[in-house]
């Protein structure tokens, strides 16, 4: 009996050993991602009242997809399942807000399948993705369905005379300039979250002021808007002003919630300076030459490719170290 | 000396463990080309297999005849004669299936499953062995592209072999038939034929310490647990 008290415990004892400095965040996944689920609440209460009750079923149905497809993976794949650390439950509502009024529950449903499962756990989970999870899920829904996702419905209050279509559509087949003021509110046709650049701007700067989001990149994005976008409007008055490509489409809202995804984004100042410029220029080729209206998800999917190349490329010298080529002489 | 194998095993093991496209990953390009439906699967599957076996068949009889420094050039002047074959065959025959294949049929001149094996085996081994070789390989493909091929056609164009099999109320996914459904619907494959050798993997070498254990050697037993 005593024996058995007194024998050394069998069990062995692993220390986790990491070299200095320690450094103790104030932020943990969890509330930086239930911050940006606040953030992205005015946006959230437009989308209602422009287009109506049903686009909270929408939301709902793809956050609940989202969130039951990590847990089914990380139980599937044995892992620690994290659901309730709200990355899950951002990338279902983002995606929501990505896509047009009044859109399929079903097809909602397998974007966030999709969002989660190919865009996220498939590279091992949370900060092991390369792109952007709600725009794989969104890119896939596009591929998936293009008539559907390009169906738009008018918003509540829409003016007479302006047709269903987006701002950018308007313009890119039909020739038709949709007023900046009108845009600015969110009183025209376009994705959930897309169409109130002043709720998209209010979540944005809240982001920017806690301390979330780093106002490098949408800073970068808007500057690289105004000079990408004037050179276009300079050489051709044709073409719409930057004033107009930034209220118009998604802009203001990738440039806010999807560019600056900590995950996706380079980790350097400067390497975020190239971001937000590389996706502003994408984006304005893609508007004036390409055969959709809007691009903003493929602009940001492709910069997201070369965040590993900008990463390595911006990495600043180690205190103390000396380039390669002065060693050798 | 070399060890033989038994000739069942020289057929199955194209068709499983050593399967072209779930295993060694040749021949990619008319995989995801022309999958889009469950009979151009077949159909791509079914023209290599012939080329493939008939050039085994015939590389093998010859083998000690050819040179070796020209090899590689004779390999693909006998490969193309056949794929000739195929080709003029099934534009009189099939014309819409030689339509809907269009430039593939031709490129399986440069399929690298059909050469790998001449190099690699029919070269090396008796005219039985590298026919069975062939069959097994032919099999194996043409069981990959058929299911890659009816996974898209199904989910893609709610078809399988022309017929309708999900209801109208099913919304097509379009990115099905696209180029990024054939990455997509490969990948995953990839991924269940690779979880499944995993699986029996961990399951031989569990029987194997479950072995040791049982003859009473421990030492053996707890090394192979650590690995």
């Amino acid at each position: 009996m005593t024996t058995e008290t007194t024998a050394e415990p069998k069990q062995k004892v692993y220390f986790d050993l990491t070299t200095s400095p320690h450094l103790h965040s104030k932020w943990s996944t969890a509330k930086v991602m239930w911050f940006v689920n606040i953030a992205l609440a005015p946006s959230v209460a437009a989308a209602i009242v422009f287009f109506g009750i049903y686009q909270a079923i929408i939301m709902v149905t793809a956050v609940a997809f989202a969130v039951g497809t990590e847990a089914a993976v990380q139980s599937v794949r044995k892992k620690q399942v994290t659901w309730f650390d709200g990355s899950a439950a951002l990338t279902g509502l983002l995606l929501a807000l990505t896509l047009p009024p009044n859109f399929s529950l079903s097809a909602t449903a397998i974007g966030s399948v999709v969002a989660i499962g190919l865009g996220k756990q498939i590279f091992g989970g949370l900060g092991y993705n390369i792109f952007n999870p709600a725009l794989v899920g969104r890119a896939f829904l596009q591929a998936a369905f293009p008539v559907q996702i390009t169906t738009w419905t008018q918003p509540n209050f829409a003016v007479d005379g302006i047709t269903s279509a987006t701002p950018l559509a308007a313009l890119k087949f039909d020739k038709i300039l949709t007023e900046t003021s009108s845009m600015a509110i969110g009183n025209v046709g376009g994705s959930l979250g897309e169409t109130s650049a002043a709720a998209v701007l209010v979540g944005g700067i809240f982001l920017i002021v806690v301390g979330i989001v780093n106002w490098r990149i949408p800073l970068s994005m808007i500057i690289g808007m105004i000079v990408f976008g004037g050179i276009f409007w300079f050489i051709n008055p044709d073409n719409p002003t930057p004033v107009f490509h930034i209220f118009a489409g998604s802009f203001l809202f990738g440039a806010m919630f999807m560019a600056t995804d900590w995950v996706t984004s380079p980790i350097t100042n400067k390497g975020m300076w190239m971001f937000g410029l590389g996706i502003s220029l994408i984006l304005v080729i893609i508007r004036i030459f390409g055969g959709l209206p809007e691009g903003v998800m493929y602009s940001i999917l492709f910069m997201n490719a070369f965040v590993p190349l900008i990463n390595r490329y911006t990495t600043p010298w180690v205190f103390g170290a000396i380039k390669a080529e002065k060693k050798n002489e | 000396m070399k060890k033989q194998v038994s000739l069942s095993k020289e057929y199955l093991k194209g068709v499983w463990e050593n399967n072209p496209i779930l295993i060694q990953l040749l021949g990619l390009c008319p995989t995801l080309a022309v999958t889009v439906s469950a009979i151009n699967g077949l159909a791509m599957g079914l023209a290599a297999t012939f080329v493939l076996v008939m050039s085994s068949l015939l590389i093998s009889s010859i083998r000690k005849i050819i040179p070796n420094q020209i090899r590689i050039a004779s390999f693909i002047v006998i490969i193309a004669t056949f794929v000739t074959v195929v080709d003029l065959v099934m534009k009189a025959k099939f014309p819409d299936l030689s339509k809907a294949l269009g430039p593939f049929i031709p490129l399986i001149v440069v399929n690298c499953v059909i050469l790998g094996r001449q190099e690699a085996f029919a070269s090396k081994n008796n005219p039985g062995r590298a026919f069975l070789d062939a069959v097994g390989m032919g099999t194996g493909f043409t069981i990959a592209l058929l299911v890659l091929g009816g996974i898209r056609e199904i989910i893609g164009s709610r078809t399988f072999f022309g017929l309708q099999v999900l209801p109208d109320q099913y919304e097509p996914w379009l990115i099905m038939i696209l180029p990024a459904g054939a990455f997509l619907t490969l990948g995953l494959l990839l991924g269940i034929s690779n979880m499944y050798t995993d699986r029996k993997k961990r399951t031989e070498h569990e029987s194997i310490i479950a072995h040791y254990k049982r003859v009473g050697r421990e030492d053996i037993a707890e090394q192979l647990e650590v690995k």
